[in-house]
């Protein structure tokens, strides 16, 4: 076995029980750990077959920006775990409908697989000097410039929906406004009173 | 013996974990001079004399240290999840070292010379705060819990403004291999580095790294006066070494990614001088002794206006900064300065 | 394919080096340390008195949201690093269409500030 086969095995094996454990897990948070070795393992698999950009982001977005946003929400959501799995019993047999029904609609697709010819010569990495991350780039921003430009508007309107989703001011706290703050001058500030003495103010 | 090292895999394999150590181990014996200067500069800001006692002028003070870490025992809090208790500080440590695969430290002299080197440190470094959350997690303990929070806002938030004062750097070689990043700035010494044409974004640099790596002023995980020590408080011994080299060894990485990405790396400052590896430590001296200095004179910051820092200035400035740079690249301004592939530089 | 491979086994082997490294220090004082564990040495640093529910409280929806900020910008850049490196190449319709992409973003960011989704309180 090559290097490179020994490291597939390794990689996929990962994989696999990283999702394995992701769902069986019985801590929330164990199971964001393992969806992140699940991710690493993926991670390898890219750069096995050559996709060094997405590999680079598979870690960046997904085990660097998602699964904390993930382990966030586990670790604040403050769920009684033991209530939800008390109620398994009830909802077993509608899981296990829907269970099958996914097994035998994948089961129906993988059965009416065809591959195109020339799918292995698609598949094969550009050969040549071209980088991938620079291939990448010249095509997303200009043949596929209306996915890119839609894909600009898909985070704009997660951008708001975040906020409008969650944004709730607070009036019970003080707020420091710099502005304010740096245009305030001594004149303004300072009142001089001579006070004489016995009189008070 | 040279066609063993070449061709077997075994060969192969035992020659890179040859490199691989002579990387690592000189790393974390500069580390302990790195600690005992940190405090020796920090000492003499407060005229204070800092660690003098074990060896001469103190200098082998950390190597006492690092028996006496050694030797403690390990504390295991009793509601902590130990498995991941104890993962987070070899996360920090792993994830801190395994950057340096890809630093190039003179003209080739780089272990893992990967297309993607400095998405690879993002990727690494944006990783980094898993050490911080997973360790608050586990301790089961109020401190540590509020201070991992605090850290990883704070890591995320400014990770941000790092990755787009790099892509400035990107648009301006054409290239994220760091070794070409570096060969963009040779010319002219000085003043063909990155830090003049991309001069406001060094200062942002610098600052979103001390604030990635928790360093002071920005060190508010640890605030010793409200949250103790943040994530690291119901650590001891050998955990506790792990989270603070990590640290040190990331604080060290950003040195080398502010001399690689802005100051020429092993370029010599003057034209005629020859290039080479001491002159990329030197730089990297410099940016700790920087790091050092600003640990000693300013106050540490509040939290809230960390992140105002860090979203509502550090963003828009360098987001700014990417489009002014991609301007200047594409309608060739300055000289060609910002689009040096075309200079064949 | 191959020399792209060989270039990736080194940070494989760095890996495994600094798991080892990190694992020889944890071992090292698990086996030469005295390990006297006693009930209050144990219990989490409080001031004085026992916790009195378990540390994992809810906190502000407010590190949710900036995390979720964090993801978009991060996808933004994740946009912007191919195109950096494909700058020389993509011309003026690939500037062009980066820009209104920055663009449509400025927008989101812009009402972000205006929300005080920005302001830490």
């Amino acid at each position: 076995m090559t290097v490179a086969g020994f490291a597939f095995y390794v990689f996929a094996l990962t994989v696999l029980v990283g999702g394995l454990f992701t769902v069986v897990s019985r801590n929330p948070v164990h199971a964001v750990l393992w969806l992140i070795t699940a991710f690493i393992g993926a991670t390898g698999l890219f750069v096995l077959l050559g996709a060094e950009f997405i590999a680079m982001l598979l870690m960046i977005v997904y085990v660097g920006a998602v699964a904390v946003l993930f382990l966030f929400v586990v670790m604040m959501l403050d769920v009684d775990f033991a209530e939800l799995r008390a109620g398994m019993a009830k909802y077993l047999p509608i899981a296990l409908l829907i269970g099958v029904i996914l097994l035998v609609e994948l089961g129906m697709i993988l059965g009416t697989w065809v591959t195109a010819d020339g799918v292995e010569m698609l598949a094969a990495p550009v050969a040549g000097e071209v980088q991938n991350t620079a291939a990448l780039g010249m095509v997303i921003y200009t043949d596929y410039i209306l996915l890119f430009q839609l894909a600009g508007l898909v985070l704009l309107v997660a951008m708001i929906g975040a906020i409008v989703l969650t944004m709730r001011h607070r009036r019970d706290i003080k707020r420091q406004n710099v502005v304010e703050q740096m245009h305030r001058d001594p004149k303004a500030a300072i009142r001089m009173i001579d006070v004489k003495p016995g009189q008070g103010l | 013996m040279y066609e063993f090292f070449t061709t077997t895999n075994l060969g192969i394999a035992l020659l890179i974990t040859g490199q691989v150590l002579l990387i690592v181990v000189p790393l974390l014996v500069a580390l302990a001079f790195l600690l005992w200067a940190d405090r020796k500069v920090w000492a003499a800001v407060q005229l204070r004399k800092g660690p003098n006692v074990v060896g001469a002028f103190g200098l082998l003070q950390s190597f006492a240290d690092f028996i006496k870490y050694v030797v403690k025992e390990i504390v295991v809090p009793a509601g902590a999840d130990k498995f991941v208790f104890f993962l987070a500080p070899l996360l920090s440590l792993v994830l801190a070292l395994v950057a340096w695969a890809v630093i190039p430290f003179n003209e080739g002299w780089v272990l893992a010379d990967i297309n993607v080197a400095i998405l690879f440190i993002f990727a690494v470094s944006s990783l980094e705060v898993y050490g911080v959350i997973m360790g608050g997690w586990a301790s089961n303990s109020k401190y540590p819990f509020l201070g991992s929070l605090r850290s990883a806002a704070q890591m995320i938030s400014y990770e941000v403004s790092i990755g787009l004062i790099i892509i400035g750097v990107i648009i301006s070689t054409g290239s994220m291999n760091l070794t070409a990043i570096v060969n963009a700035q040779a010319g002219a010494g000085l003043l063909s580095w990155y830090w003049l044409p991309h001069f406001p974004m060094v200062f942002l640099f610098i600052i979103s790294a001390m604030a990635e790596t928790n360093r002071p002023p920005f060190d508010l995980p640890e605030a010793e006066s409200e949250l103790v020590a943040g994530y690291q408080v119901e650590y001891s011994s050998t955990p506790f070494l792990l989270y603070m080299i990590g640290e040190y060894v990331a604080i060290t990485l950003m040195t080398a990614l502010i001399t690689l990405l802005f100051f020429g790396g092993w370029l010599s400052p003057i034209p005629g001088l020859a290039d080479g590896i001491h002159w990329m430590f030197l730089k990297m001296g410099f940016f700790w002794f920087l790091f050092m200095m600003t640990k000693a004179v300013v106050p540490r910051y509040r939290y809230d206006q960390l992140m105002r820092i860090g979203w509502k200035v550090f963003l828009p400035l360098s987001l700014a900064w990417v489009v002014l740079v991609a301007f200047f690249a594409q309608y060739g301004a300055f000289w060609g300065t910002y689009a040096r592939w075309t200079t064949g530089g | 394919m191959e020399d792209l491979l060989r270039e990736y086994l080194p940070i494989m082997i760095f890996l495994a080096v600094a798991v080892a490294l990190g694992l020889v220090f944890l071992i090292a004082a698990a086996v030469l340390a005295v390990r006297n564990p006693d009930p209050e040495k144990v219990s989490a640093y409080e001031c004085g008195f026992n916790a009195f529910d378990d540390a994992r409280m809810k906190f502000d929806v407010r590190f949710y949201l900036v995390s979720i900020l964090f993801i978009i910008f991060d996808l933004e850049i994740a946009f912007l690093f191919p195109w950096a490196v494909a700058f020389k190449d993509v011309g003026l319709l690939g500037f062009w269409s980066m820009m209104v992409f920055l663009a449509v973003l400025t927008i989101g960011f812009a009402y972000e500030w205006k929300k005080g989704a920005l302001e830490w309180e």
